[in-house]
């Protein structure tokens, strides 16, 4: 692969990514033209659209861009560590740490950021509980890594359960917005995006080492990739991502998912490619569902989750069936 | 450059303790390794590349202890075959053979028209060049050998380590892949492969390794080990032997 087989799909992604947000800061309850929308942008504009565009929808359509592509880079790097295309970022019980931590604050009556650094500490909580049971077990396998997680992951469920079924009525459908995906709370879009500039960043000379590892551990290993740490820092990468994705935006499911898929069936499987690749089109797919999620049944606002699931599992069967 | 084992024990779980062995694979030599199944064959390749640790003794590459050699060097110096495809994530042949510059590439710089070329003749080599842009998955199992076979060609090491490269194969790519051990060898490379087949191995290896369960193993030029006597207490297995062209034939009995 040349650099300029790279370039070409990357910035065309970059390029759709700018026409969702462009979209996404044009549409809402009020529809702005995109000149009006242009002219805020390069600093003109009436106060009201300046506030509507700046004030608003632009932090929050960042959030879901970055949302988004720490979501899709986790997913592709979840899917090489454990070296099954159907992998997910909340596969190892992280968004149900995420979620307990969310819901208990919200049970006590917290919001905002107490309820986003809680949703964190839930997912590290549950990434370290992943790992030091995984590791206290011996050698372990992506088989292993695995059933941990799965197990973590519905002892989580139990609670979240337990949480809701106890919970006052008043807060239940604050809950249930978090549960399925909110942007609507994230005004700050500036620390998930410079965690996902970052970690693109870091990731990209290890490009070759992960398209490695992806052929097998052993492999890997006669090929001089020193596997085990690897695999920690895929693990714990993927693991910071998808707390940060998660505290900004709650647990969005799909994205994760169906976007590595979608780009490894379009594009080949080399992790060069498929990591920035994935930041960029995980970022577009959920700052368009946002939008949908914001315009579809306007004044009212959809969870952004229940718009990826309904454009993800049509698109994934898709391409599954397309794939064969 | 040379891999020698030093008083190396392998380790084989619920064995109590075997013969140490202390050998050098020169340049130049083809190395058989024959015994029953379970004996530890594939474990010896394993210990010799240093993907398991020697239950006693050690292992040297180039005079220095394997474990003190950078990962980068170790790989770039020893291959190995493996018996068994492992189950990767999908890729195309192509890819799969261009891992084998791994060692050889700097992370910062794509695969060069250099790296590409030796994927592509080491692909012409073992005859799946038409498959290059196949999902590895979707070749048959012989296939597939020949394409891990073609990724340690374009690794390029010193020193090739294969585990039944002739399984899978038919008739024809069996001579091949021999032939192309031989060519090997030529250059100066060390090879060592495990066997089932006797009549290959008295073919095509200079030097014989017998392991037989227990953990007792000995070891010497394939005419003095290859005779009936020593074959037929190694698989519990009456043998036949004629001779061919000047080669021993073995057939059981």
């Amino acid at each position: 692969m040349a650099v300029s087989d790279l370039l070409r799909p990357l910035l065309l992604l970059a390029a759709l990514s700018l026409l969702a947000l462009l979209a996404s800061v044009s549409l809402g309850s009020a529809d702005l033209s995109l000149g009006q929308t242009l002219q805020v942008l390069v600093g003109g504009g009436s106060d009201l659209d300046r506030t509507l565009i700046l004030d608003l929808r632009l932090p929050r359509s960042l959030s879901a861009f970055a949302t988004g592509g720490l979501l899709a880079v986790a997913g592709a790097l979840m899917q090489v560590l454990l070296r099954n295309p159907l992998a997910d970022p909340y596969v190892l019980g992280l968004s149900g740490g995420a979620a307990v931590g969310a819901l208990l604050a919200m049970l006590a009556g917290a919001a905002g950021v107490l309820v986003s650094g809680s949703a964190f500490a839930g997912a590290l909580l549950s990434t370290f509980l992943v790992f030091g049971l995984a590791r206290a077990t011996g050698a372990w396998t992506p088989a292993r890594l695995l059933l941990t997680g799965v197990v973590i992951a519905a002892g989580w469920g139990a609670v979240m359960t337990l949480i809701l079924a106890t919970a006052p009525g008043r807060r239940l459908p604050g809950m249930l917005y978090w549960l399925m995906g909110d942007l609507s709370q994230s005004g700050r879009p500036w620390p998930a995006l410079s965690v996902l500039v970052v970690a693109c960043a870091l990731l990209l000379p290890l490009g070759r080492t992960l398209n490695v590892l992806a052929r097998g551990t052993a492999q890997a290993a006669v090929l001089g990739v020193a596997v085990r740490p690897l695999e920690w820092l895929v693990y714990l990468t993927a693991s910071a991502l998808t707390a940060v994705a998660v505290t900004t935006a709650g647990t969005v499911g799909f994205v994760g998912l169906i976007v590595p898929h979608m780009l490894r069936l379009a594009l080949g499987s080399d992790q060069r490619l498929i990591l920035p690749a994935c930041a960029l089109a995980g970022g577009t797919l959920l700052v368009v569902a946002d939008m949908l999620a914001r315009t579809v049944v306007a004044p009212e606002q959809l969870p952004v989750g229940v718009i990826t699931a309904l454009i993800g599992v049509p698109a994934f069967l898709f391409l599954l069936a397309r794939s064969r | 450059m040379s891999l020698r084992a030093d008083e190396l024990v392998i380790d084989i779980p619920g064995r109590a303790s075997g013969t140490p062995l202390s050998l050098a694979f020169n340049g130049g030599e083809v190395w058989g390794i024959l015994g029953p199944n379970g004996v530890g064959k594939s474990t010896l390749l394993q210990t010799l590349i240093g993907l398991r640790p020697p239950r006693a003794g050690q292992v040297l590459l180039d005079d220095r202890p394997l474990p003190r050699v950078p990962r980068r060097t170790r790989a770039q110096r020893l291959g190995l075959v493996f018996q068994e495809h492992q189950d990767g994530f999908p890729a195309t042949v192509l890819e799969t053979t261009l891992a084998g510059r791994h060692p050889w590439a700097s992370p910062w710089r794509m695969e060069s028209a250099d790296d590409l070329a030796r994927a592509r003749a080491a692909l012409e080599r073992l005859d799946v060049m038409p498959l290059a842009d196949r999902q590895v998955h979707t070749l048959s199992g012989g296939e597939r050998r020949r394409v891990g076979i073609a990724t340690v060609l374009t690794q390029s090491p010193q020193v090739w380590l294969l585990d039944e490269p002739t399984n899978h194969l038919d008739l024809h790519h069996q001579v091949a892949v021999m032939g192309l051990i031989r060519s090997l060898a030529e250059e100066g490379r060390s090879v060592l492969m495990c066997l089932h087949d006797l009549n290959l191995a008295a073919r095509w290896c200079d030097r014989i390794l017998l392991l037989f369960p227990g953990g007792d193993a000995c070891w010497g030029p394939a005419r003095d080990m290859l005779v009936p006597a020593v074959l037929e207490g190694l698989y519990g297995q009456p043998l036949r032997s004629t001779e061919l062209d000047g080669y021993p034939v073995f057939m059981p009995a």
